[in-house]
């Protein structure tokens, strides 16, 4: 199969160019979370996405129409961690693993129990970025833009608390306010990439880019924009040779990204030595 | 230009682990250079940090220009320099000129934006400090004087009125030290900032500060280093020797 005919297809489109916006969501806001040492967000909200996900289907409501379950409780489960990291009383990773064993354990919970609709629900661990329909994809551009001006609107006010919360909050700028904004963001980004790539491979999308962008920038901005680059292409070269080698396209997606980090790492042992280690 | 830059009232902090600060009353003027000295959990960094609200005050009341913390609004009059080992993520991308941008967003109404006359400035404060050469490095490639000149440059870029900085010469070699509270002296005569210091270094205070505050979880002494070297009561909490040894360098 010749990839112009390849690309011909309506869902290889709809799926490039919904991978493409999630994916540009996911690595931006990745390089916050990546320096706020909140990396394994990703994968705590991808379990209550589980868990919504199988309320959401119990109560009949499929494919789009799941987000208007899902993402209230997504939303509510981010500032829950948020609140559990804030006040102290348990550290970031110990209140992301707690609620994401509540969100695996009601969505296995309700999937047992109802029986009927596990197959759905599975679909949801992997991901089925093929299968993504026409609404999924307005979703995700509305979705797209929506986040994309609000981390631009706050840019300076996000990189001043990723830097230091401290003296972010000396500068007058109201951090928990900031930190709400982008754990909020985070969720939604993880609701729509449950399609892409399941909740199993979720916190690649929103960690990988970062991590090898942190390998080559040499700015916090470039950092951003090398993380974009490298989440979108990714997204590209990895449903492309899904289709062509006829693998799973979330596997391969990650792959491609992990492939990326590795040269990453190669490139800055032969251009930064001594900081290489 | 007369006024109260920073007031504590019967101030007290506490953490899980018992009481930090108890009772802490002291008045800083304009253009004071204060030194906060102790020995080891003497609760120095929790005062600063809970003048700047930065921790949980107890009881008592803090202000900042005479406004109460809690209505204060005003952050672009101060400028904080922390421990800066303690605060720099090695692998944080940015590079010195953007982070000492930093500085300038207290300034900004939203949504912040820096232009290029901003640019223009932090490159001109740069060059003032002697930094040029480092702008365009990434903060984690800086030696521990590098980082603390571009760490003071991110706290004076606004040009504050008031300077608070903890132990900022406590990764410095001896003469990086020197040059350090030399620079900070400087600000303190020639832009007539308000300087609020943190330090175990009582020979820097007798050579810089105007006013000296011992703190052992409660203010022991306030007034300037001269009265503290003279006072029979330090004399006789401290023992003659240890206050000899303290004020030997002044």
């Amino acid at each position: 199969m010749h990839l112009m005919e390849i690309l011909s297809y309506g869902f290889i489109q709809r799926a490039l160019l919904a991978g493409t916006l999630i994916a540009l969501l996911c690595s931006v806001l990745g390089v916050f979370l990546v320096l706020r040492r909140l990396s394994l967000i990703g994968d705590g909200l991808a379990h209550v996405t589980f868990g919504s996900t199988a309320i959401a289907l119990a109560l009949k409501f499929y494919s789009a129409m799941s987000l208007l379950v899902s993402m209230p409780i997504v939303l509510l489960a981010s500032l829950g961690i948020l609140k559990l990291t804030e006040r102290g009383r348990l550290s970031g990773d110990a209140a992301i693993g707690l609620v994401s064993a509540l969100g695996i354990s009601a969505g296995i919970i309700l999937a047992s129990v109802g029986g009927g609709y596990n197959v759905d629900l599975l679909s949801y661990l992997f991901g089925n970025i093929l299968s993504i329909r026409t609404e999924e994809v307005v979703i995700a551009a509305l979705l797209c833009l929506g986040v994309m001006l609000m981390l631009t609107l706050y840019y300076h006010e996000l990189f001043a608390v990723s830097f230091s919360d401290e003296l972010a909050k000396v500068s007058g700028i109201r951090t928990s306010f900031i930190n709400s904004i982008l754990v909020l963001l985070t969720a939604l980004s993880v609701v729509l990439a449950m399609k892409l790539v399941g909740i199993m491979l979720i916190s690649s999308l929103l960690i990988v880019p970062a991590a090898t962008a942190l390998q080559l920038a040499r700015g916090f901005k470039v950092c951003i924009v090398l993380a974009a680059l490298q989440g979108c292409c990714s997204v590209v070269v990895g449903i492309i040779i899904s289709i062509l080698s006829n693998l799973p396209a979330s596997a391969s997606i990650v792959m491609v990204n992990l492939l990326f980090f590795a040269a990453a790492c190669a490139v800055r042992r032969v251009v930064h030595p001594k900081h290489s280690n | 230009m007369p006024g109260t830059v920073v007031t504590a009232e019967l101030l007290s902090c506490s953490y899980r682990e018992g009481m930090v600060l108890e009772d802490i009353s002291f008045q800083v003027q304009r253009g004071d250079y204060v030194g906060i000295v102790g020995p080891n959990g003497s609760g120095k960094s929790t005062l600063i940090k809970a003048l700047l609200g930065l921790v949980t005050i107890n009881t008592g009341k803090a202000a900042l220009f005479d406004i109460s913390l809690s209505d204060f609004r005003d952050w672009c009059k101060v400028g904080y320099l922390p421990q800066s080992l303690h605060l720099v993520n090695p692998v944080f991308p940015a590079t010195v000129h953007e982070t000492v941008g930093l500085g300038l967003l207290s300034l900004k109404k939203f949504p912040k934006r820096l232009n290029r006359a901003d640019n223009d400035k932090i490159s001109k404060l740069l060059y003032e400090l002697g930094s040029s050469e480092i702008e365009h490095k990434l903060i984690g490639e800086l030696s521990g004087g590098q980082l603390q000149r571009a760490l003071l440059a991110r706290a004076i870029i606004n040009d504050p009125e008031l300077l608070v900085l903890d132990e900022p010469t406590a990764a410095l070699d001896p003469e990086t030290r020197e040059r350090f509270y030399a620079m900070i002296a400087d600000i303190n005569r020639t832009r007539a900032v308000t300087i609020l210091l943190v330090t175990h270094d009582s020979g820097a205070i007798g050579e810089h500060a105007s006013k000296m505050l011992y703190l052992d979880k409660t203010v022991l002494f306030y007034g300037s280093f001269d009265e503290f070297c003279h006072s029979p009561e330090m004399s006789s909490l401290f023992g003659e020797h240890s206050q000899h040894l303290m004020c030997h360098r002044h």
